[in-house]
């Protein structure tokens, strides 16, 4: 079961989740696709890391056999190329398309590799934790996602648990990390601003058809604004992590709460049993 | 010769765009005829890579002078390899600045900006 974790915006416990799910859940996975600030390693700690590099294709040019006829540069939608006496790639804003290789009547471009990032595997106990990391300065994270979603399959195989934890917000590097999820966890907090970004998420993961439910992260007596909107559009609450110091002290010295206090190891692995139990009946009924 | 110039609207009295990649138009000044003609920059609304596309315009156009309150980096590059020289704008109008420009007044550009790309 690929189970992916998303919220509105940063901070609401994505990570604090998604990792407390995977280190409960018995030989899991857990996959970091928030490549612009990858933090599950941080609790994880894996060792043996293997690192492979993430590149994509960028065009290069043979100014000997280029004529300067501007079918490239008037074929690329994001302005990447420019002709000012000679060709001019801009290699920061190209999306890696390949057009203007195919469009070449000189046969004058050409692609070569251009690293854009990492993905680190490594092992923390019985957790497998990959993580995606792209360079500063680079324009989008996708093409890691991408070449994270072959580890999700991989690790998804032999009917193991894969925990994804996605990038915040809800704009495309989260519809790609949510792509093999066969259910989604939407993490909120319980305040208005916590309500809007819960919003979001919620019309991305409605939009893809997913099956998803919401964990309330910092719960406190008194109004719960997430939870109000959770009963008024019947979505499934799967839990609710109360808001504690001990809890908070733990996650901020990067403790696994799971690993470190019994209470919470015993909290979470309900938490997960709440979550496959829902999933399980979910993805039965809409395969 | 050519003077290109980002340009508000498509009147002789228009004032100079603060913007370089995301003016609407480009006046095309020429100094022997005393003439200008106004190109659309297609570039204004784009998502991204507006300086690229803009500065190919101004290249297209044949002018051999930019001024400008302010270019960025990709822009600049384009623009300099077409050997165009880019002098700074002091004037609100860009009748005003073209006549400094002649009368000698302007100096060269020399603060490339590196861009507002995702500002």
């Amino acid at each position: 079961m690929n189970i992916a974790i998303l919220s509105g915006k940063g901070g609401t416990g994505k990570t604090l989740l998604a990792v407390n799910l995977a280190a409960v859940a018995n030989g899991a996975s857990y996959i970091d696709c928030d490549v612009e600030e990858p933090n599950g390693h941080l609790f994880f700690k894996p060792d043996s890391l293997e690192v492979d590099t993430v590149t994509v294709k960028i065009p290069q040019v043979n100014d000997d056999l280029c004529d300067g006829c501007l079918k490239c540069v008037e074929f690329c939608r994001f302005n990447a190329l420019a002709y000012s006496n000679k060709l001019m790639i801009f290699d920061d804003i190209c999306h890696s398309c390949g057009g203007c290789v195919l469009l070449c009547p000189q046969k004058a471009l050409t692609e070569k590799d251009k690293a854009i990032g990492e993905i680190r595997t490594g092992k923390s106990k019985d957790v497998d934790v990959v993580t995606g990391i792209m360079n500063s300065g680079v324009a989008s994270g996708v093409p890691i996602i991408d070449e994270l979603q072959k580890h999700i399959r991989e690790k998804s195989k032999d009917g193991k648990h894969v925990f994804i934890d996605c990038p915040p917000g809800s704009s495309c590097v989260v519809m790609d990390s949510i792509k093999n999820a066969d259910y989604c966890i939407l993490v909120a907090e319980p305040s208005i601003f916590g309500v809007h970004n819960l919003e979001m998420v919620h019309e991305l993961v409605e939009l893809f058809e997913k099956d998803y439910g919401v964990v309330l992260n910092k719960v406190q007596t008194g109004e719960n604004p997430s939870e109000d909107y959770c009963l008024a559009n019947d979505i499934n609450i799967l839990g609710s992590i109360p808001f504690d110091p001990e809890l908070g002290l733990l996650n901020s010295n990067g403790k696994i709460a799971a690993r470190e206090n019994t209470e919470y190891n015993k909290f979470f692995s309900a938490l997960l049993d709440a979550v496959l139990k829902e999933a399980r009946v979910e993805t039965t009924i809409n395969p | 010769m050519k003077i290109a110039i980002p340009v508000d609207n498509k009147s002789k009295d228009t004032d100079v765009c603060v913007s370089f990649g995301r003016a609407p138009f480009f006046l095309i000044y020429d100094s022997e005829s005393e003439e200008g003609q106004f190109l659309p920059n297609d570039a204004a609304k784009m998502t991204g890579g507006a300086g690229v596309k803009a500065a190919q315009i101004v290249v297209d156009s044949g002018a051999k002078i930019l001024l400008t309150p302010r270019c960025g980096k990709n822009a600049a590059d384009v623009i300099s390899a077409a050997d165009i020289s880019i002098y700074k704008t002091i004037h609100k109008t860009a009748m005003e600045n073209i006549t400094a420009f002649l009368a000698d007044e302007l100096d060269t550009l020399d603060e490339i900006h590196a861009g507002f790309h995702g500002a």
